[in-house]
């Protein structure tokens, strides 16, 4: 068990990388805390599955360093990083019984019989195959064989972390939420450092106390799933996380106000230094109304069961309103913003409100 | 259900039948035809009943050459198959000397098989050939014409040096489908080398395992143009396998009966054993897929 910081990290698949673009991870500085829960979050191709092949040893990063507590462990072998780490896909030693699959880390270090006996029964019993122990793992169903691949993951007690690499996959949606919250479970059990890559937010947010949202390479936002929704680092943030994800309007912003490109004016609850960005606003912080705000064009309203969405128009550019169960919503067609709720961003990067002396 | 009952479709079925008759049923039928009956000529025929058959199972001739051709199977086997795997896993994945290991391992695939023997002929001569100039030369008493044991390693070598590669490259194509997350998983596990090899490559490698060693038990079995072409089946009759014998009897010595029955009798060890390969092979296979699904 230890603390991962990476150090300067950057990774380029390419000999001699020229620009930014020619790296599949740029610079960054990390440190992943002994014993936390974090999810690694971004679309497909962010880079998200380098950094975990970086952490495991499976790749050199091309520049910087890895630590594991004190140690720097850069140029050390996979197997000597004490690193665990499941897979998209089931990967099961088809020759193997399952409790043979289970076993097999252990065995390679060498552990006593008695203790892989136990242990792998232990093991067994939290993934739910008891009662397969002895088949053979060619054959089975992928379920059960990505549920060996978690089990091996998890049968070693004194990993420095476990590595996820979007295991959930090939699972059934009714089985993803228990298998979640049975790693969920293990993981305030043993305390491993756990890291769990996904590009699904709900995965995401219900796995971790910290969530890394990467976006081209670069880890944009590390916060608590609150923070994410609440004030997103990064444009890419507000959008990927929610549904739908934050509205982005081009804006002039001055003091507390953000004039828009007809005209309009939002008030915004900080005050901000001139500058030309986006401010950016959740669906659910917008609500229709009959009188005041500014002008929409609705489109078209999703009931989608607990609350409705409303899809508009504000100048041209697309709105999304969340309008909350019960609320009528014929005839309103302005739309008011919660002032304290507005992010201002420029250049995609959030920028903070100064503090008022 | 009521379908209309149709079965005009069989006749469409009727070129092919008419094909494999011409080409494959009615030879084998003149061969049944010999070997049951005597001829003396003159495309006169006296019923010989079984009695080929019955001189061709005791014939020491045959037993002696049936040894020789199991034998000489059992070795190349065992030498190709392991030696196959071998090259397999030590060939580069990728790139610029891949494409080169492909190529250069198919061309013994490509030489013609008269050819192969005469090179190897030509390649061991004590004369002029450079194996055996150069063996001779080391003060080696190598002579493949004249010492049967010299004879045997020269034919074995030839037929290593012109069939490992079909081995290697089936071999090669089973491990190149093997997704690159099985040997990080291995890694993570802190598997050895051996256990890759045993739990991973060897598993994934056995259904073109099965291909190759059915494909080299049964070309080996029936070999006659290199080892013709070499050693004539000599020297004496060190290196007569089945083929070769059977040729000697059918065309040399004109024993169209026995030759008849014998080629029956080799036809069906042939399939014999390649249906005990086969079987064996994948009912390694069967007895572990056999779980029922729904784990």
């Amino acid at each position: 068990m230890a603390r991962i910081t990476l150090r300067n990290l950057a990774h380029s698949y390419l000999p001699t990388p020229q620009g930014d673009g020619d790296y599949a991870l740029k610079e960054l500085d990390h440190v992943w805390q002994d014993g936390g829960a974090y999810a690694l979050l971004g679309a497909s191709g962010c880079g998200k599955t380098t950094l975990l092949n970086i952490i495991s040893g499976l790749l050199r990063p091309s520049h910087g360093r890895v630590l594991f507590g004190d140690r720097d462990v850069t140029d050390e072998p996979t197997a000597a990083r004490n690193i665990a780490q499941v897979f998209q896909f089931p990967v099961v030693y088809d020759t193997m019984t399952v409790r043979e699959n289970l076993a097999f880390p252990l065995r390679n270090r060498g552990r006593d019989a008695a203790y892989i006996k136990a242990r792998v029964q232990q093991i067994a019993a939290i993934i739910g195959m008891e009662s397969a122990l002895d088949r053979k793992a060619q054959g089975l169903t992928a379920d059960a064989k990505q549920k060996i691949s978690l089990g091996r993951g998890m049968v070693r007690e004194d990993v420095n972390a476990i590595l996820f690499d979007e295991p959930l996959t090939v699972i059934d949606p009714h089985m993803k939420w228990g298998l979640r919250t049975q790693l969920k479970q293990l993981h305030r059990e043993f305390g491993h450092t756990m890291i769990y890559v996904t590009h699904d937010q709900t995965e995401a947010l219900t796995f971790a106390d910290k969530v890394v949202v990467m976006h081209e390479g670069r880890v944009v936002q590390m916060g608590t799933p609150q923070d994410l929704f609440e004030t997103p680092a990064h444009t890419f943030v507000g959008y990927f996380i929610g549904s739908p994800g934050m509205n982005f309007i081009d804006a002039q912003v001055a003091g507390d106000t953000a004039t828009l490109p007809g005209g309009a004016q939002v008030g915004l609850g900080g005050h901000y230094a001139p500058l030309s960005g986006k401010i950016g606003i959740r669906p659910e912080h917008a609500a229709l109304t009959g009188q005041g705000g500014l002008p929409v064009t609705i489109r078209r309203i999703e009931d989608v069961g607990r609350h409705r969405l409303i899809r508009a128009e504000l100048q041209g550019v697309p709105l999304n309103i969340v309008a909350p169960e019960g609320q009528p919503v014929a005839g309103l067609d302005r739309v008011v913003f919660d002032p304290r709720r507005i992010n201002v961003y420029a250049d995609d990067w959030r920028v903070a409100p100064q503090e008022i002396a | 259900m009521d379908k209309t009952v149709n079965n005009k479709a069989w006749l469409l079925v009727l070129p092919v039948l008419a094909i494999v008759a011409f080409s494959a049923v009615l030879p084998l039928m003149t061969v049944v035809n010999y070997a049951f009956n005597d001829t003396f000529g003159n495309n006169e025929f006296f019923w010989a009943g079984l009695e080929w058959f019955d001189e061709m199972i005791h014939s020491d001739r045959l037993h002696a050459a049936l040894g020789r051709q199991a034998l000489f199977s059992a070795i190349i086997l065992a030498i190709e198959v392991p030696l196959g795997i071998f090259v397999a896993l030590n060939m580069p994945k990728k790139g610029f000397w891949a494409s080169f290991c492909l190529v250069a391992m198919a061309l013994p695939l490509l030489i013609p098989f008269n050819v192969v023997g005469t090179i190897w002929q030509i390649f061991g001569r004590v004369d002029i050939g450079l194996l055996g100039r150069t063996l001779s030369g080391l003060g080696l008493d190598y002579n493949y014409t004249n010492d049967p044991i010299d004879a045997w390693v020269t034919v074995i070598v030839m037929d290593v040096w012109h069939w490992t590669s079909l081995v290697a490259l089936l071999c090669y194509a089973g491990l190149q489908s093997i997704p690159q997350a099985y040997y990080q998983a291995a890694r993570i596990d802190q598997a050895s080398r051996w256990a890759v090899f045993r739990y991973i490559e060897l598993p994934k490698m056995k259904g073109v395992l099965l291909i190759a060693v059915l494909l080299r038990f049964m070309d080996s079995f029936m070999i006659y143009t290199e080892p013709f072409v070499v050693t004539g089946g000599g020297p004496g009759n060190a290196t007569t396998f089945l083929s070769i014998d059977l040729v000697k009897m059918a065309v040399g010595q004109f024993d169209l009966g026995p030759a008849a029955a014998f080629s029956l009798m080799y036809f069906l060890v042939i399939l014999l054993v390649s249906w005990v390969f086969y079987t064996v092979m994948t009912g390694m296979d069967r007895s572990q897929s056999d779980i029922p699904e729904g784990m």
